[in-house]
């Protein structure tokens, strides 16, 4: 892999079997990104970006063709391999915040790195830093069901950043909030984004979100149909 | 020590959901307890009642007495020898005179037996004492069961006709000197228990037994002439043998309720696991791999019964100890189950039952918790996040 690039896929195919037939999800794709880029994959549904994320992020692997993500080639990891890199060096992001109920914000931002076992101390220190990075360190003992949707996606955020992972996968992360939440969701992304150098790529057919794209990936049918560079408008 | 947390800390968050496992499962523990506890009691006390009223520390058999064949006591009567004797004096055992005889209580005729003792005797729990009662008729101690089956009460006279030793009938009447309520049936019905110096000139049988008893704890068991010992292992076998069929319906309710409950933790697993899926997707996107997972769930459906364990000792541990020291009340038909026992059984609660339960409860919950977390080995991380259960 070239210096710099942080994924590359090459001629990626995906394939679903579905009753007797077979369904192309994803059709030679090859794709790079780059460290610190804030891309987006967009189409319509059905168009495959989210199977892309997912494989990207190797909860998937693909049919055919190769994807390496940090210099790991996705497709040859083992179930426990593929934790480990979730686990130390990938962040996601769901639609639906997938928070985990029975605990408070504070829990949920500490799972992660729970699962690496940092240090109680460091631990709390990079807990209350990633909550303040999404101005919630004042929420941080509430549980899911006491906060608004808004509030929920930042916890996520936090918890997909509190590593401090080179990469993160966001599948529609503003599809089930309000424009105003849209927008502060995603300027708290461009923010860590400028500020971590955290590489963010989203699966969104979302405009609130395409405005502040520096690339956008547009997929139909399985393919790659268009890939741009901006400088967004949001941004300046 | 992240799984146990995450473990404790997931069943802590379903609140109801794992107190009401919990209460079920604890109940469980009890009642398992408890059942095995009174059958234990049960099993003591039929025995305590036996030992202390008929067996005492085991016995000598003369050779022909077989208490199974009714026709063998014409013959099963002998000498004490010179080994027995010597015990007898010392007082560390006691014959019994064993013959066959007919009553004619309120002018029936009724078959008994007519059993020779020492009415000053001190090695079985009988209140022979009464037969000390200096009457011109014989006196008779009889059990409660005989006494309400023949209409005889203390006081009535009842005629009694035996052969002796010759072969040749006699008769007499009997005074009913004493009523005995006694837990051990196998001496009361159908008996009449005299003075064995009275029955011995009645049957003409000087210084001759049929059964000796020894006392309690006697270790004596020299061979003897004419004579067969017989220990506690043998003399109670029948005893236990009755009680090991009749556990046996206990046994099937022991393992009903074990598997009621478990049936609650398979459950709530398969529950947990179906209504988790979505969870279980995160926690693969985050990083957990599939067998931390099962760990986890595993756990938290074991966790289930530790918690019952605890909910059990706090509510259990007293519950049982009052019953275990004030009993537990028999209805009035209790001679029909076939035991020797009281109005009132004391259950037996030893620590190997408890811990043994808890240990067998832990174990079990354990393997069933993990059951059905087997699927999640099977779940792809995307299918999972999708809430598909593969």
């Amino acid at each position: 892999m070239v210096d710099g690039n942080l994924i590359q896929t090459e001629n990626l195919v995906k394939i679903y079997p579905m009753g007797s037939s077979r369904i192309t999800a994803l059709n030679q794709i090859s794709l790079t990104f780059r460290t610190g880029e804030f891309a987006g994959l967009v189409g319509p549904s059905g168009s495959g970006k989210t199977t892309l994320l997912n494989i990207i992020g190797s909860l998937d692997s693909p049919t055919s063709g190769s994807v390496e993500v940090l210099g790991r080639k996705i497709e040859t990891l083992s179930h426990r391999e593929a934790a480990e890199l979730r686990n130390r060096s990938i962040g996601f992001i769901f639609q639906t915040f997938n928070l985990l109920p029975v605990y408070t914000a504070y829990e949920n931002v500490e799972f992660p790195l729970l699962l690496l076992r940092t240090p109680a101390a460091q631990r709390k220190k990079m807990v209350m830093e990633a909550l303040d990075w999404v101005g919630l360190a004042d929420r941080a003992d509430a549980k899911p069901a006491q906060l608004s949707g808004g509030q929920s996606q930042r916890v996520a955020i936090a918890r997909a950043i509190v590593k401090k992972p080179e990469l993160v996968l966001a599948d529609e992360p503003t599809a089930n909030l309000d424009a105003k939440n849209s927008h502060h969701i995603m300027k708290t992304m461009v923010h860590l984004n400028e500020n971590l150098e955290t590489t963010f790529i989203f699966a969104t057919h979302d405009e609130k979100v395409m405005r502040y794209l520096k690339r956008k990936i547009t997929l139909d049918d399985g393919r790659v149909e268009k890939d741009e560079i901006f400088e967004p408008e949001a941004r300046k | 020590m992240i799984i146990p947390k995450l473990a404790f800390k997931n069943i802590y968050g379903a609140g109801l959901r794992t107190w009401l496992n919990v209460i079920a499962l604890s109940f469980s523990f009890v009642a398992i307890i408890f059942l095995q506890g009174l059958y234990n009691g049960m099993n003591d006390q039929v025995e305590k009642a036996t030992v202390d009223a008929q067996y005492a520390g085991g016995q000598y058999w003369q050779n022909d007495y077989d208490p199974f064949d009714p026709l063998s006591l014409n013959d099963a009567h002998g000498k004490i020898t010179d080994k027995l004797q010597k015990l007898v004096a010392g007082k560390k055992a006691m014959p019994i005179l064993i013959r066959p005889a007919t009553i004619y209580p309120n002018g029936r005729f009724q078959n008994a037996l007519l059993k020779g003792i020492a009415p000053e005797q001190k090695i079985v729990s009988m209140p022979t004492s009464v037969l000390l009662t200096e009457t011109e008729s014989i006196p008779a101690l009889i059990g409660s069961r005989m006494a309400k089956s023949t209409g005889l009460k203390i006081g009535d006279d009842v005629i009694v006709r035996w052969r002796d030793a010759n072969g040749t009938f006699d008769a007499n009447e009997i005074k009913i000197a004493g009523v005995m309520k006694t837990d051990v049936s196998d001496i009361d019905n159908g008996q009449l228990w005299i003075p064995i110096e009275k029955m011995r000139a009645m049957m003409a049988m000087p210084d001759e037994a049929t059964i000796i008893v020894l006392e309690k704890g006697s270790r004596f068991n020299a061979k003897v002439d004419h004579w067969q010992h017989k220990d506690l292992e043998f003399l109670l076998q029948d005893v236990r043998a009755l009680f090991l069929t009749k556990s046996i319906g206990g046994s099937i309710f022991y393992i009903v309720l074990l598997l009621l409950a478990m049936l609650a933790i398979f459950d709530t697993q398969i529950l947990s696991i179906f209504r988790r899926r979505k969870e279980m997707g995160t926690l693969m996107a985050l990083g957990m791999t599939r067998s931390k997972i099962i760990q986890l769930f595993t756990l938290e459906g074991a966790m289930h019964a530790v918690l019952a364990a605890v909910l059990a000792a706090a509510y259990g541990l007293p519950l049982l100890i009052h019953v275990a020291a004030t009993g537990f009340g028999l209805p009035q038909a209790t001679d029909s189950f076939g035991y020797a026992m009281g109005n009132r059984i004391f259950p037996t609660f030893t620590a190997g039952l408890v811990m043994g339960t808890t240990l067998l409860v832990l174990v079990v919950t354990t393997i069933v918790s993990y059951l059905p977390t087997r699927r999640i080995a099977k779940l792809k991380p995307t299918d999972a996040l999708r809430g598909k259960l593969t």
